[in-house]
């Protein structure tokens, strides 16, 4: 396997700065390294056909010395749920299929104007409903690890991409754990941002009250420089902060001195024993916990009695969004349209939405349609709403005594694919510990804390911070990386297993 | 709270979420949307009346930008995506049936 897709996106944007590797060389190893191993990965829906003409252009504009962005001239994976103007954007589903966008979402149009050079869009559950791609109108992604087991969703294609180096980078979206939970079981780095810290706009939207987009990396520096790119406000996005937000890279690289641990207040909720966890991931979990004790951090318990009630309250309050949201693919102004030979615009509608989305999908705006009708309200979304007051209540109290909050960042680590599609409710009780934080608003980033002892597969640790701390969260998570690297001697994903074809 | 999902009233719901439901995705869904319904009406036991509810996550006030004309689509771009198009508009099958 070439060595320039085992860089990091910080070492290959030094080489490239340096002149020792052009983008097209760069670009070029990515997509040779997709051609060997996507074809059982599947990370990709879309390789970009046009990658090596914005790559040759970075050099160009390089060569005669134009100032570029940090990480000018690195490739970059794009969540398919982020509309492009240059490729399909499907979201994963079949109602969009061909999809050509008018207009770049803001993440992707930052990205371009930063230099990076988008490979491709990658595979994802149908309209980002699921936790394992296996929701996907194109077939499941696989986890590079074990290509029998799920990448996690809704983003495992954007994992999977990074973890297989086939992207350095990749964007992803966080509705309920999508960005993190697939970092947790693929050993990569995924960050939530604060809700509003990174525009939405051109994001295919599923629950516009949760929605987040952030980076998708295997380094916390690379998360952090990615999130410089693609972070502020966006006048396109009315739940877009207006906040200045300090350089998250930056972050990143203060946090790696390690120097951030000593008297750091870490807690631990008392209300997410190690009895609600694969053995393995709570032994991964409390092992990070002596790391960070051992660096000069204090672990405080503390009590979120409420955490318990947000997968409840989240899949009244999704559904309900969705619901509304995916009202827009009528078969009238994009997207499928069935012919039925005559009928009216509404059975024309019907017949399309009922061939066009999959099953979860339907699932959902079906409950969706429950929670909001008349009688039903208060009970349910109305009760659902009040469980989010409790749960920020419960993240207040917290962060009135810690700096962040620690917890494993999913309950097991990669199940078999299949092992979990006949049943929807233990899907969703996979979302446990990564929900609160978009209930709350609050960023969340899960990092590598090891292989789980019973089963070797990877293990990933989330810290959760106040709203608008996201930078503390690249100081910790960094901290807490420079130290498991250093005691495992290398990167976890040099513990991944070979994939056919590049060696 | 006993949950009530019933086939009639999932059918019902895809009447008005306009998905045009087979008999088996019915009998499907409600044997699906009765565990989670069971499941997820928990949210009752703690939301008190005394509890605010919360809609957003972080507090906003409306936004509004200048009223001035920005970045619009053209016509042919608003219509390029349209399964169906004619004389720079979306076509459409009959908008009402016979009986209307």
């Amino acid at each position: 396997m070439s060595d320039i897709i085992r860089l990091t996106a910080a070492e290959l944007a030094d080489k490239l700065a340096a002149g020792e590797v052009s983008s097209v060389e760069a670009t070029q190893a990515h997509l040779d390294r997709i051609a060997a191993v996507d074809g059982d990965v599947h990370a990709f829906l879309h390789v970009n056909e046009k990658a090596l003409d914005a790559a040759a252009d970075i050099d160009r504009r390089r060569a005669a010395g134009e100032q570029l962005g940090p990480i000018a001239g690195v490739p970059l994976a794009v969540k398919d749920v982020l509309v492009t103007t240059d490729m399909p954007s499907t979201s994963g589903s079949k109602i969009l299929e061909g999809y050509m966008s008018p207009f770049d979402a803001t993440v992707v149009a930052r990205s371009r104007a930063a230099g990076l050079v988008p490979l491709g869009k990658t595979n994802m559950d149908e309209f980002a409903m699921g936790s394992s791609t296996e929701h996907s109108a194109y077939g499941p992604t696989h986890n590079p690890w074990d290509l029998e087991r799920i990448p996690g969703g809704s983003g495992g294609g954007s994992a999977a991409a990074v973890a297989a180096f086939e992207a350095p980078l990749a964007l992803g979206s966080d509705t309920g754990g999508s960005i993190r939970q697939p970092a947790h079981v693929t050993g990569t780095v995924g960050m939530k941002p604060t809700y509003g810290g990174v525009s939405r706009y051109g994001a295919i939207a599923l629950a516009s009250s949760l929605d987040q987009v952030g980076p998708v990396t295997r380094t916390v520096l690379d998360a952090g420089l990615l999130h410089d790119v693609i972070g502020g406000h966006d006048p396109h996005d009315s739940t877009s902060l207006t906040d200045a937000w300090p350089s998250f890279a930056d972050a990143a690289r203060e946090g790696a001195g390690g120097d951030v641990l000593k008297g750091l207040k870490v807690g631990v909720v008392k209300e997410l024993p190690d009895s609600g966890f694969q053995a393995g991931v709570a032994e991964s979990f409390r092992a990070s916990l002596d790391v960070l004790q051992a660096h000069g951090a204090e672990i405080v318990e503390i009590s979120a009695p409420h955490f318990e009630y947000g997968v409840a309250a989240y899949y009244l309050i999704l559904p309900a969004e969705a619901s509304s949201n995916l009202a827009k693919f009528d078969s009238v102004r994009f997207g499928m349209r069935v012919d039925l030979n005559g009928g009216t615009v509404e059975d024309v509608m019907a017949a399309t939405r009922d061939a066009g989305f999959g099953d979860e999908v339907k699932r959902r705006i079906i409950l969706g349609t429950y929670a909001l009708s008349a009688g039903y309200y208060d009970a349910y979304y109305g009760s659902a709403q009040k469980v989010r007051t409790l749960i920020q209540q419960d993240f207040t109290n917290a962060f009135a005594e810690v700096d962040v909050i620690a917890t494993p960042s999913a309950p097991t680590t990669a199940f078999k694919l299949g092992e979990k599609i006949g049943d929807p409710l233990q899907m969703y009780l996979n979302d446990l510990t990564t929900i609160p934080a978009n209930l709350a608003g609050v960023p969340g980033i899960s990092i590598p804390s090891g292989l789980a002892s019973d089963d070797g597969l990877p293990v990933g640790i989330q810290f959760l911070a106040p709203a608008r701390e996201d930078a503390r969260l690249y100081r910790v998570g960094a901290a807490l990386e420079a130290a498991l690297v250093d005691s495992w001697g290398g990167p976890l994903l040099d513990r991944a297993p070979v994939l056919g074809g590049a060696r | 709270m006993v949950s009530e999902i019933t086939p009639d009233l999932v059918r019902h719901l895809g009447v008005l979420a306009r998905i045009r439901l087979s008999d088996d995705e019915v009998e499907r869904l409600t044997g699906q949307l009765d565990v989670i319904v069971d499941n997820i009406a928990k949210v009752s036991q703690v939301a008190t009346p005394d509890v605010a509810a919360t809609s957003h996550p972080i507090a906003l006030q409306n936004v509004f930008r200048p009223d001035e004309v920005g970045q619009t689509l053209t016509h042919e771009q608003a219509l390029q995506n349209a399964p169906d198009a004619a004389d720079g508009r979306f076509r459409v099958t009959a908008i009402l049936g016979e009986e209307q």
